[in-house]
């Protein structure tokens, strides 16, 4: 495989680790736009272990996963009180003010960035998002993702049939937020290096563009958005600069004309019924 | 009081007020159980909001609520299923975009709502027993055919139903409904009539908030009625329709007429 083949596709394994980790909340109608900050407290509380305890990576990572989860929780209690807009505001100045106290942690190299001596070749990163996404493919056949679309769709009657509303939403929230530090601490160990810069607003805003892109009917659409979001702009690379520019008025333009995404339960049904048809 | 010997709902004393407009003044009924109740008013008259307190979507202001003997006043909203009572909205409340069948496996989760139930890939199964119970009790009200269907494709009337459905698969043995027959045609309605009889059959006991009288002569036994959030009568629909207050909360007093 070539060098940039295998570049690309790192990439494209990376960003739908994060696509999983938006589309937990996202699934239970909880926007969270702080994911960039998840991600670093996974990268940062592995690498840090792999630097200063000497834990094999595959120690680590989990245990950076774990450690993003956990502040999932305890973040999500309070912050999932607060809906819609205020919900995406308050994640978004989280996401904010993790990447600065990591900025300023001279203990993991402050702003001078993070070397890490333990390395995950790319078919580490590979295998980790296919678990990524068979564990997710596994979670949407369960009553919890059930109980997610329930919340979503009508949390008063979710309640009313006894759904822990609450209790819903901060479990999709802390899963997400391990999901992106399982991420983050992946990351760190492939590049071998973690600077706070990386995790910055545009790496979540463009993580929840891929998701809504996708569509968050269903559990496929984060793998879609994902793929679309990381292939088309490496096969626009070669061609004229305008054609960007093309790329962007198809996205404003498919999101104008279908809000619900790509991939919709309706189209799964529509494809069932032609098969069952011929 | 036992359990078996209590009424299916019990409520004394019970007030609400909305921004100092008091909705609800000092009611007190009782639904014995298995004698299917209409709660009857003019509009405004605080019917929705009693069922609103009774499920725990609002708080009360004071009073007591207790369904099959259990008090339920402070009880937290999504617990009361476990006692037995449901409840219907005026405007279905099912979830648009899931299948039939998925919104009634939302309905069984109080039975199945454990750790190890939440996290069974049970989709997986084809033939797993939830997704089998369910299509039964879609089968015997003789609604099987629309199990696989979006319920936003589906015909209101059967859509009612299925709401009537996923409230039984959730345990229900007090069931609130709003305005069950609002919207439906003719045969429509009949289809409701008979599920609610089959549904009153298994001992279910029904409390209806109805505008229609035919409707409310055709299944209840009891009616309530309240008027600027006070109970005006209770009693028979016969003997209640010929009461003076009944008579003028509905036409208006002698002198406005």
């Amino acid at each position: 495989m070539s060098g940039y083949l295998t570049g690309v596709l790192v990439v494209l394994a990376f960003n739908v680790i994060a696509a999983y980790a938006v589309y937990l909340p996202l699934a239970a109608g909880q926007l969270n736009l702080g994911i960039a900050g998840f991600m670093a407290i996974g990268a940062y509380a592995a690498a840090f272990l792999t630097n200063e305890y000497m834990w094999p990576m595959w120690a680590a990572i989990p245990v950076g996963a774990a450690l993003a989860g956990l502040v999932g929780i305890l973040i999500g209690i309070p912050v999932l009180r607060t809906h819609g807009i205020y919900l995406a505001m308050a994640t978004f100045a989280l996401g904010q003010v993790i990447a600065a106290v990591f900025l300023n942690l001279e203990v993991v190299g402050g702003a001078a960035g993070y070397p890490v001596t333990d390395y995950a070749g790319p078919y580490v990163v590979y295998a980790a998002a296919a678990g990524v996404v068979v564990l997710m493919l596994l979670i949407s056949r369960t009553r919890f993702a059930l109980c997610l679309t329930a919340v979503k769709s009508d949390a008063t009657v979710a309640d009313l049939l006894g759904v822990s509303v609450r209790g819903v939403k901060v479990a999709a929230f802390a899963l997400g937020a391990a999901v992106a530090g399982f991420g983050g601490a992946l990351y760190a160990h492939h590049y071998s290096f973690v600077e706070a810069q990386h995790f910055n607003v545009l790496l979540s805003v463009f993580t929840v563009l891929y998701v809504l892109f996708g569509g968050t009917q269903t559990v496929w659409g984060p793998l879609v958005g994902a793929a679309f979001f990381t292939l088309v702009p490496e096969l626009l690379r070669a061609s004229d600069q305008w054609r960007y520019a093309l790329f962007a008025v198809f996205i404003i333009v498919f999101m104008a004309v279908r809000p619900q995404g790509l991939v919709t339960a309706s189209l799964f049904r529509l494809f069932r019924r032609k098969a069952e048809a011929a | 009081m036992t359990a078996a010997s209590a009424p299916a709902l019990a409520i004394s004393g019970l007030s609400k007020s909305f921004a100092g407009v008091k909705a609800i003044r000092d009611l007190s009924f009782t639904v014995p159980r298995g004698v299917t109740t209409a709660l009857i008013g003019p509009n405004g008259a605080g019917k929705t909001t009693v069922f609103n307190l009774v499920s725990g979507v609002y708080g009360v202001d004071a009073g007591r609520i207790e369904v099959h003997g259990a008090d339920v006043t402070r009880m937290p909203s999504r617990k009361r299923i476990s006692t037995g009572v449901a409840r219907s909205f005026q405007n279905i409340r099912l979830m648009p975009h899931l299948s039939v069948l998925e919104n009634l496996l939302v309905g069984q989760h109080v039975r199945a709502s454990s750790l190890a139930d939440l996290v069974t890939p049970y989709r997986l199964f084809p033939n797993h027993r939830w997704k089998r119970e369910a299509r039964a009790a879609l089968e015997e009200s003789g609604l099987g055919r629309w199990a696989d269907e979006t319920v936003s494709a589906l015909p209101y009337g059967v859509r009612k139903r299925i709401d009537l459905v996923r409230a039984t698969l959730a345990g229900a043995s007090l069931l609130m409904l709003d305005e069950p027959a609002a919207g439906l045609n003719p045969s429509e309605t009949n289809a409701l009539r008979d599920h609610l009889k089959a549904l009153m059959a298994k001992g279910v006991t029904l409390l209806v908030v109805e505008h229609d009288m035919h409707f409310v002569e055709s299944i209840c036994e009891n009616v309530v009625v309240l008027n600027f959030g006070e109970k005006i009568a209770e009693g028979p629909l016969s003997r209640v329709r010929q009461e003076k207050l009944v008579r003028e909360a509905y036409i208006g007093t002698d002198e406005e007429a």
